[in-house]
């Protein structure tokens, strides 16, 4: 779907990039895009439903944290899955590429890649950034990353080097990846110290309600 | 960037803009380490008109490159892991029968022959001789030998591969029964398909059989008997041990084969699941029938009978 111009859209709302609304659902409001539906999100007309339950980007949204998403940006998504974050950011932003290692997910996502001609599915590993540099343009406006695999912040510096200098990591960081036994906090602690070798750190929030021991981080590089 | 050519590095360098196939191919074997902007370079070197042309022709090509490797990917895997070890087992059980049938034979002509497979790699090896010229014995010794090589080949196969097919089944089940509980099932996405209830009496089909025909009781358990979790429990409470750990085996097999990530925290529901049902018979007085509460327990399409209780 091409990026709505601003003429179209209703003010955006707070810090939701142009794209994004909170809309009622059934008598409750949620944040939405437009777009073909993905996962059996309820949908009204063109709009449908992104449920920050299931998607730590529509959760860091839904807790108003400043993504700097503004909507229309070039994005490089790490841990696509089976799409169902990723579709929502391609329906608002513009050029997204979405990597995911793993095949099984890979063949959801090329599914709800079908509709959506700017969101270019990439089956690599985010930890080997040399095997899709060749794809992947340079400075991109965001690196969303939510790859729930030990190495976390490791991944975010090394896909630094798609990120423009204006541009934002919106990181979310899953404790138990790193190590099931010990406290999330710790965990938090040590991937926030490894990130700040290539990133400032702008805001962190924990994404409870929504996503139980994950931590939201948004950085921008240093 | 030193590169003279104003392409170099990109997928699309050399690449015919109508060729999908060649576009594909460089996509997942080419490789970059530093990213460019690439839209700007194909429409400045030609390969695209203008950055809307670029970015649908990457889009097929993405999406050409992607179908074909996860295509690849799931043609290799699990198939591969049901042939491995349903070989390494006929492997297993035929080095077996002709190693008995050569400790018969070499027991007539050395009173002290030995027995199994070790027995035939001793007499292989050369480290143990017959007092016969006969040829034929030592023969028959090599070739439970080698099926015995070939087996312990298969089996580490197994064990690498697994984790891969199905890390979380791996995990909670040990490699070489996950790909067991494939092979009977007939595939992971069959055994992801099946309730705990015919996981936990996968292997057991005879007794199943019977019992439906009423001339037996239900079968607690299918091949997961080997597992610690049952093997280890009371034979009063191996039937719950066998219903909790089918139901965490099955919730691992939908993982592997819907989302592929991994849950680590499967391995410690289950154990403390199986502290639970041990504690009852080890002197405590635990009446906690606690259904795992999960969804997993597919009571309604259990193949029990409810005579194992
Ligand atoms: C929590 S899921 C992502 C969910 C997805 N972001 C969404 O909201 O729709 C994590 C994904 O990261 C993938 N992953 C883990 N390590 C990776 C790596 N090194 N490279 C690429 N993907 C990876 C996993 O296969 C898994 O699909």
């Amino acid at each position: 779907m091409p990026t709505p111009t601003l003429a179209e859209v209703p003010m955006s709302d707070g810090s939701l990039p142009v794209g994004v609304e909170r809309r009622e659902f059934d008598g409750t409001e949620r944040l939405a895009t437009r777009g073909e539906p993905v996962y059996g999100e309820p949908t009204d007309g063109e709009w449908r439903a992104w449920n920050p339950h299931r998607s730590k980007l529509g959760a860091m949204l839904a807790l108003e944290m400043e993504t700097g998403l503004s909507g229309g940006e070039s994005v490089l998504y790490l841990g696509a899955a089976s799409g169902t974050t990723v579709s929502h950011v391609a329906d608002f932003a513009g050029p997204t590429y979405a990597v995911e290692f793993a095949p099984r997910p890979t063949r959801d996502l090329l599914e709800a890649g079908a509709p959506r001609p700017r969101l270019f599915p990439l089956l690599a590993d985010a930890r080997k950034p040399e095997t899709y540099g060749h794809v992947v343009e340079s400075n991109v406006d965001a690196i969303v990353q939510d790859v729930a695999t030990r190495g976390q912040a490791r991944v975010a510096l090394e896909n630094r080097r798609f990120l423009d200098d204006d541009g934002r990591l919106l990181l979310a960081v899953k404790a138990r990846s790193e190590d099931v036994t010990r406290e999330p906090a710790g965990v938090f602690d040590d991937v926030c110290a490894t990130l700040e070798d290539g990133y400032e750190l702008l805001e962190q929030r924990r994404l409870e309600p929504y996503h139980e021991d994950h931590l939201g981080i948004v950085a921008r590089p240093r | 960037m030193s590169d003279d050519a104003p392409t170099a590095g990109g997928w699309f360098a050399g690449v015919d803009p109508d060729d999908l196939e060649a576009g594909a191919t460089a996509i997942r074997e080419e490789r970059q380490a530093t990213p460019r902007d690439w839209p700007t370079l194909a429409v400045g070197s030609g390969f695209a008109d203008d950055e809307r042309e670029y970015y649908d022709i990457l889009k097929e090509a993405t999406t050409r490159a992607a179908e074909a490797a996860v295509s690849e990917a799931e043609r290799a895997d699990d198939r591969q892991l049901v042939h491995a070890i349903r070989a390494m087992d006929d492997c297993e059980r035929t080095a077996n029968e002709l190693a008995e049938r050569l400790a018969e034979w070499a027991g007539t002509v050395d009173p002290d022959a030995g027995t199994g497979i070790e027995y035939a790699r001793e007499l292989a090896d050369g480290h143990r001789e017959l007092d016969t010229d006969d040829r034929r014995i030592a023969s028959l010794a090599e070739r439970v030998a080698d099926l015995g090589d070939d087996a312990d080949e298969l089996r580490e196969f197994v064990e690498r591969r697994t984790p891969t097919v199905a890390p979380n089944l791996a995990s909670l089940a040990g490699p070489v029964l996950a790909a067991r509980l494939i092979s009977l099932a007939g595939g992971l996405e069959n055994l992801a398909k099946k309730p705990s209830g015919t996981i936990q009496v996968l292997g057991a089909e005879d007794a199943l059989f019977a019992h439906l025909r009423g001339h037996a009781p239900s079968p607690k358990h299918g091949i997961i008997y080997v597992h610690d979790a049952v093997r280890g429990t009371h034979p009063d409470e191996r039937g719950s041990a066998a219903r909790a750990l089918a139901g965490k085996l099955a919730i691992a097999a939908r993982v592997d084969h819907y989302s592929g990530e991994r849950k680590p925290e499967l391995e410690g529901e289950l154990t403390d699941r199986i502290e639970t049902i041990q504690a009852r018979t080890g002197g405590d007085t635990a009446e906690d029938d606690i259904d795992p509460g999960d969804g997993s327990d597919d009571a309604d399409t259990d193949a029990r009978g409810g005579t194992d209780e």
